[in-house]
């Protein structure tokens, strides 16, 4: 099913939007409350865009055997095991035909006999003798900046801003430099060995110059990826924390949403149960380029000075012939 | 799978998936109201220990060489146009002939580091003042020319008058060389390098100068090192005063100056330095033997300060610490700061 979803040769063009002016500014929303860490958009992503493969390992980090993005990485389905209560949670709901407490003693609702592993291993019980764990799982992408570091500092040009607001990069121009991988604050552009350019989501270019959503959010089977006009999504973001919150998650908070934040705003902005950095994600990512004006002034400080000594120097010694 | 469009006027074709409500069982609000909590971190938390951003692929060889090189040659540039003008002509040779294969070697190692070294002339494709590479590029393109025109007329003695303007300009191009691979590594997230944004340029232009006077030392004759030593002498001093108000403002990203392998080189380069700085000042006026040992030291002594900051970075983006830590802290002092401002109110 997900193939024939995301090759998108099923559906051509269905929507119009993109015809006549500028498009509206569009992103992700990846409500992580709802992601049940199925990998679809994963598997998605690199079907539509013929992602290469980046290694089959296995990390011991729960069910995340991706790590991290990448180069050949454009969706990362992170899994975090926490020992702490989901909101408001109960372990003590009725279930007629379940043995709860024995299944939350055991860790796993698989028998341990039958499971040559159980990833959920239960943390120390509670004064009431019930032990409490959460799983949380969020898919992680290029956040497409609306400040972006390293569309700023790429000295090509191979990375620049769509009429979609999305961050794509060239591949016909990029040279390897590598500097836009250290620019990005968060650890999303990466160059591929092998091939040496630097490769990352494109919020799939392609699909949204033919009308059609990214393959991740088109493969999503929650809606935990969800794309659409950004100041859309930030208004179905706010609806969806203040009924959390209401729903007694208090946890439940959004990450890149606010256009004032360190980069200007994310065009893929998130909502989280837990710290970004739980998550793999920075707490206050800055757009470095923010304080370029600061170093070209010391820079040029630096250098009038460097200039300054060494005349200084051979003035004190005076000319020699 | 996701049908739902969005539309100004709200959601078409919605599916309650997405207000979908998790657990097995809410409590219907019995937390309802509470706050965020708002709980002072002492320590940091992370994903598996994973690192935050991705460490750049340079190699230290290529990058960290290019930029002693690239600092030798320009402030030797300006060290030859000073002892051309002060009739120091052997020394301004030589160092016009050092800065020319100082540059070539750096370019060199800047082409060899690429992905796609066929591609480097892209890096001239656009000239973007928001990328220090693209500025570096652009000030190459004009510095290798004149500082190749300067080193030809002085080792043929033809042309001396465009020789003389290519010293020139080679001159006041060469500093820029020199200080603007401090703005190169600073302007990115990694900590050890963009935390120290405002000292960089600064220990980098020390750095250069010491650098170049190590060569004047070691190339030149010693009736005409006076001023190489007197260089010397102050750009020791630069790039302690840098080094030390680099290591107090960085916060935890010091750390990594401190501990590990990038501690070890600074710890080598300061001795280097103390060393090269010492016997140029007390012994190599009296001696040529140990004018060119105390350059070939001072030499040594720069490219191990560029070495040392470049591990420096590497370690900070290596370590989800020095990310997340720096960050968590600002977040909690703006969040004090607020409701300070607020309570006053
Ligand atoms: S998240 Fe990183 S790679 Fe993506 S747009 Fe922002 S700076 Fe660029
Ligand atoms: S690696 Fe490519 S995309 Fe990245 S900064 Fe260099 S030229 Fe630009």
């Amino acid at each position: 099913m997900t193939t024939e979803q995301t090759t998108g040769q099923t559906t051509g063009q269905t929507t119009g939007e993109t015809t006549g002016q500028q498009p509206p500014r569009v992103g992700f929303f990846t409500d992580t409350s709802v992601c049940i860490g199925c990998k679809a958009c994963e598997v998605a992503c690199k079907e539509w865009n013929l992602v290469p493969e980046d290694g089959l390992t296995l990390t011991g980090m729960s069910y995340d055997n991706t790590e991290a993005l990448g180069a050949s990485t454009w969706r990362h389905v992170a899994f975090i095991e926490q020992t702490k209560p989901l909101g408001g949670q109960q372990a003590h709901q009725p279930h007629a035909d379940l043995d709860v407490l024995a299944l939350a003693a055991r860790g796993s609702a698989t028998p341990v006999d039958e499971a040559a592993m159980t990833p959920t291993t239960p943390g120390p019980p509670t004064a009431d003798g019930r032990t409490e764990l959460r799983w949380l799982m969020a898919s992680d992408v290029c956040k497409h900046c609306t400040e972006a570091a390293c569309l700023d500092v790429c000295p090509t040009g191979a990375l620049f801003r769509t009429e979609f607001g999305s961050v794509v990069v060239q591949q016909d121009v990029c040279n390897g430099c590598g500097y836009c991988v250290p620019a990005c604050p968060f650890g999303v552009i990466e160059q591929r060995e092998g091939d040496g350019r630097a490769f990352k989501c494109t919020l799939c270019y392609d699909r949204l110059g033919a009308g059609q959503e990214p393959a991740c959010a088109k493969a999503c089977p929650t809606d935990s990826i969800q794309f659409g006009p950004l100041d859309a999504l930030r208004e179905r973001a706010e609806r969806r924390v203040a009924q959390l919150h209401a729903a007694g998650v208090p946890d439940a908070r959004l990450y890149g949403a606010e256009p004032d934040d360190g980069v200007g705003g994310a065009g893929a902005f998130f909502l989280l149960l837990d710290e970004p950095e739980v998550y793999g994600l920075p707490p206050d990512p800055r757009v470095t380029t923010r304080d370029l004006p600061t170093m070209w002034r010391h820079a040029a400080l630096a250098a009038v000075t460097l200039l300054g000594g060494i005349a200084a120097a051979h003035r004190v010694f005076g000319r020699k012939r | 799978m996701s049908e739902a469009r969005v539309t100004r006027d709200g959601l078409e074709g919605v599916r309650p998936g997405r207000e979908a409500l998790f657990g097995n069982g809410l409590d219907g609000g019995r937390r309802r109201g509470r706050e965020r909590p708002v709980v002072p971190q002492a320590e940091f938390t992370s994903y598996y220990g994973r690192p935050v951003l991705k460490v750049p692929s340079w190699e230290a060889r290529d990058i960290a060489g290019y930029m002693f090189l690239g600092g030798l040659a320009g402030a030797g540039s300006a060290l030859a146009a000073a002892a051309q003008f002060t009739g120091r002509p052997a020394t301004a040779r030589a160092l016009k002939l050092s800065s020319l294969g100082a540059i070539s070697l750096s370019t060199a190692a800047l082409v060899h580091d690429l992905g796609r070294p066929a591609r480097f002339l892209n890096m001239l494709r656009v000239a973007k003042p928001t990328s220090p590479m693209s500025v570096g590029s652009w000030l190459l393109a004009g510095y290798g020319p004149a500082a190749g025109l300067a080193a030809a007329s002085a080792a043929t003695g033809l042309l001396p008058r465009l020789g003389t303007a290519a010293t020139l300009a080679a001159a006041g191009l060469g500093p820029a060389v020199a200080t603007y691979t401090g703005v190169l590594l600073a302007d990115t997230a990694v900590p050890s390098w963009h935390e120290a944004h405002r000292e960089l340029p600064h220990l980098f232009a020390a750095s250069a100068a010491t650098a170049g006077a190590g060569m004047a030392l070691l190339a030149g004759p010693r009736r005409e090192n006076g001023p190489a030593r007197a260089v010397a002498a102050l750009a020791a001093g630069g790039e302690a005063l840098a080094l030390r108000s680099l290591l107090t403002s960085a916060g935890h990203a010091a750390e990594p100056y401190r501990t590990g392998r990038p501690g070890r080189l600074l710890t080598t380069a300061k001795r280097l330095a103390f060393l090269g700085t010492a016997g140029a000042t007390l012994l190599a006026g009296r001696s040529r033997t140990a004018a060119a040992l105390s350059g070939a030291t001072l030499l040594a002594a720069s490219a191990a300060t560029r070495f040392a900051v470049f591990h420096a970075g590497i370690a900070s983006a290596r370590d989800p610490k020095y990310t997340v830590l720096p960050q968590r802290l600002r977040l909690q002092a703006e969040a004090e700061a607020e409701a300070e401002a607020t309570g006053a109110a």
